[in-house]
């Protein structure tokens, strides 16, 4: 075998093998699973048809997925009065039923602390799991904790596959079809928002949240990160945070930042506030206040 | 044709060897596999449940598996920087067992992914890591880092390790051009590995324990005492079991190096403990929860302090010249430097970091049956590949095992072999 015939088989086999890589490669890229918003829109829309399909026949009625994406001027903030607060927990299951979380076993998107007054805003001193006969109980504040849509965001940094993100009305969101469950970002985030799916979840049927959005509320999968959206699949609409509209005492307030007239930037502009781990400088769009 | 043919005699060769044996070989790899084969059903009892099966939960989000992906990439990266005696100062008895720990740093990193893969909720989904099906989120995320050196790393060693037994094997000298670039860069490489390993936990603003910039060094240090640990103890096995020799020197002179690594080890924990109990901020809380336990809670106090008497006795035994000088204290430094950095990194490093949780919560985390037995399985294939591995590697060191001889294939006795195997490289 001459060396240039052995050259001229190595090139043409190199160019095959070369070819029907690129060919792979391209029909994978192109055609392949992909990160929801990037997506073409057929694809995305077809997808969310089929997830129509799956989740009303696992619930057993008709299941609605949206995309509505950020509306331009709006950028979205909570303020939450820690003197009104009475620990009651309403805010926590009216999260799980409007967003569909796990009941078995239960996700929390809200941990409401309970805490001493003559310690003052205190983790290591806190108490998750308080439960009198009554609340509030003397002596006693406490402190709703959820996902504090942070401006400078510790898990999406650190998330390996860009499964999180912040969407331009400032909510944080999850691909649960992209998440690999890592949980790199729940150990970044410093307020403990976030929750991973040990089991398969469950959801009995009559209580299945039927008008979802693709990046919220919709069923999630086993081995996949969850949080709070500030129920997009709401604000998005114009209406208000689940736990918003159940607090009985109106300790929770939602609106737009960017409004100046909105309710949240009078509170802003007018009440003492506070965010939590300041020192940490994850600038959170979740804001507590004292209004009296 | 030349080369096909000749790799077909490598490879049935080496079958050959694998397959023969003393009672004491197959004992070892019926006892690996038995572990195998109980790790692969805990596992799959973990995929079909979900991760619920393990003591994991969301405060304390990661435990054993990730601990012990820490302590092998440490391993990994220890194992080859035994390159830098043999290499930079080219001191041969060192050079000779090279190819033994870059062989431990390939069935390290092995290990190191197989942790990461039983660890993550959706194994199905690691493609997405993988450009251009997937999505790297690189260099935002250090586990995007972490995931390109550790595989950059491991072709390396791989490259590296079956060019020069290949070659040997062949009865020629490995390529100077290729190898010593490759072996130069793996020296940074190997140090890279646990850097990136330990900013993994270091750039977590969240959780004080590992935010602090003591935690890199304080990995490598570690790792230096560990992963020469593990070596030295295969060198005397493969001494005693083969015609290998290995010179007292080296290991002595390895055994006097893990002395100072281990200084520099509770030298940089002093400090790290110094700081957290005289500044005595509300991050204490984490150093306390290691060494004294957070009133009833004490689940990791035992560990602590094993880990700390290990490490100090190991020291002792390893600085002493006498004592590093004979076998059997220099063992038990060996046993006690490996338990000690295993119990540091494995129940250490990890838990307290995330006990109590981000909201104050404390959630005793101990690692369950199911996560012990994955864990052992994973140990048990590191160990195999390891061992396996050395069956074929031994031989072509020696000149026994050569696709160049007289008698075509197979195994024969050449003592001369082994000086050509080893001569210097050719340019």
């Amino acid at each position: 075998m001459s060396v240039e015939e052995q050259e001229g088989q190595v090139t043409r086999r190199m160019f095959t093998t070369g070819a029907a890589a690129g060919v792979a490669t391209f029909i994978m890229t192109a055609c392949g699973p992909k990160r929801l918003h990037e997506m073409p829109r057929e694809r995305l829309r077809s997808a969310m048809r089929e997830m129509e399909r799956e989740y009303s026949a696992r619930a057993g009625k008709g299941v609605t997925v949206s995309d509505t994406p950020a509306l331009p001027g709006v950028e979205f903030a909570y303020a939450l009065d820690i003197s009104r607060c009475i620990g009651c927990r309403r805010c926590v299951y009216a999260c799980v039923d409007e967003n569909n979380q796990s009941r078995d076993p239960q996700v929390h998107w809200i941990r409401v602390l309970s805490m001493d007054k003559e310690k003052g805003v205190s983790f290591a001193e806190s108490n998750p799991y308080y439960n009198p006969a009554e609340v509030p109980e003397e002596g006693k504040f406490y402190v709703p904790v959820a996902c504090q849509q942070c401006r400078n965001a510790p898990c999406t940094k650190v998330c390996p596959t860009g499964a999180t993100w912040t969407e331009p009305d400032g909510i944080v969101v999850i691909d649960y079809d992209w998440c690999i469950g890592c949980r790199y970002c729940m150990a970044a985030c410093p307020y403990g928002a976030r929750h991973f799916n040990w089991a398969e979840p469950v959801i009995p049927k009559d209580v299945v949240n039927g008008e979802m959005h693709v990046l919220g509320n919709r069923p999630r999968p086993k081995g996949v990160v969850e949080k709070c959206t500030f129920c997009i699949q709401r604000t998005r609409q114009g209406r208000y945070p689940a736990c918003v509209e159940v607090c009985p005492v109106g300790a929770r307030k939602f609106g737009n930042l960017l409004d100046k007239d909105s309710e949240i930037r009078y509170i802003i502009e007018h009440k003492r506030v506070l965010v939590l781990k300041e020192e940490l400088h994850t600038v959170p769009r979740f804001f507590y206040f004292y209004a009296t | 044709m030349n080369t096909i043919r000749l790799f077909t005699r490598f490879t049935r060769g080496s079958v050959d060897l694998i397959g023969q044996g003393p009672r004491s070989y197959w004992a070892w790899l019926v006892f690996l596999l038995l572990l195998i084969v109980s790790g692969a059903l805990a596992y799959s009892s973990q995929v079909t449940t979900g991760l619920a099966v393990t003591a994991m939960r969301d405060q304390v989000s990661w435990g054993f598996y990730i601990g012990n992906f820490t302590f092998l990439v440490g391993v990994a990266a220890a194992a080859v920087i035994l390159v830098i005696p043999a290499y930079v100062y080219d001191w041969k008895p060192i050079r000779e067992i090279v190819i033994y720990g870059e062989l431990l740093a390939i069935s390290a990193i092995v290990m190191c992914l197989l942790f990461v893969l039983v660890d993550i909720g959706r194994p199905d989904r690691f493609w997405h890591l993988l450009p251009p099906f997937g999505r790297l989120n690189f260099p935002q995320s250090i586990l995007a880092w972490d995931v390109l050196v550790l595989n950059i790393y491991f072709l390396i060693n791989f490259t590296v390790a079956t060019h020069i037994l290949y070659r040997a094997f062949n009865g020629k000298h490995y390529v100077k051009r290729l190898v010593v670039p490759m072996v130069l860069l793996s020296i940074p490489m190997a140090v890279g590995i646990h850097t990136v390993t330990a900013f993994l936990y270091n750039g977590l603003a969240a959780r004080p324990y590992w935010n602090s910039s003591i935690l890199a060094p304080q990995f490598l240090a570690s790792a230096f005492c560990s992963g020469p640990a593990i070596l030295l103890v295969v060198l005397q096995l493969l001494r005693k079991f083969t015609r290998f020799e290995i010179r007292d020197e080296a290991i002595h002179k390895i055994a006097e190096l893990m002395a100072y690594a281990m200084f520099l080890n509770l030298f940089l924990h002093g400090a790290e403990a110094f700081k957290e109990y005289y500044s005595n901020t509300e991050h204490l809380l984490f150093t306390r929860y290691w060494y004294s336990g957070l009133g009833e809670h004490r689940t990791l106090v035992p560990f602590a302090w094993s880990a700390v008497a290990l490490n100090v006795i190991a020291f002792g035994l390893f600085i002493v010249p006498k004592t590093r000088r004979n076998l059997i204290t220099l063992n038990v430094g060996c046993l006690a430097t490996y338990a000690g950095v295993y119990i540091e990194k494995g129940m250490g490093l990890i838990i307290p970091g995330l006990t109590p949780d981000a909201l104050g919560e404390i959630y005793e985390y101990y690692p369950t049956l199911t996560e012990l037995r994955v864990a052992a399985g994973i140990f048990a294939l590191g160990f195999l590949i390891f061992t396996l591995m050395l069956k074929v590697a031994v031989p072509i060191s020696l000149g026994e095992f050569s696709g160049v001889s007289r008698n075509s294939g197979g195994i024969q006795s050449e003592p001369e072999a082994r000086d050509r195997a080893y001569a210097s490289p050719a340019t």
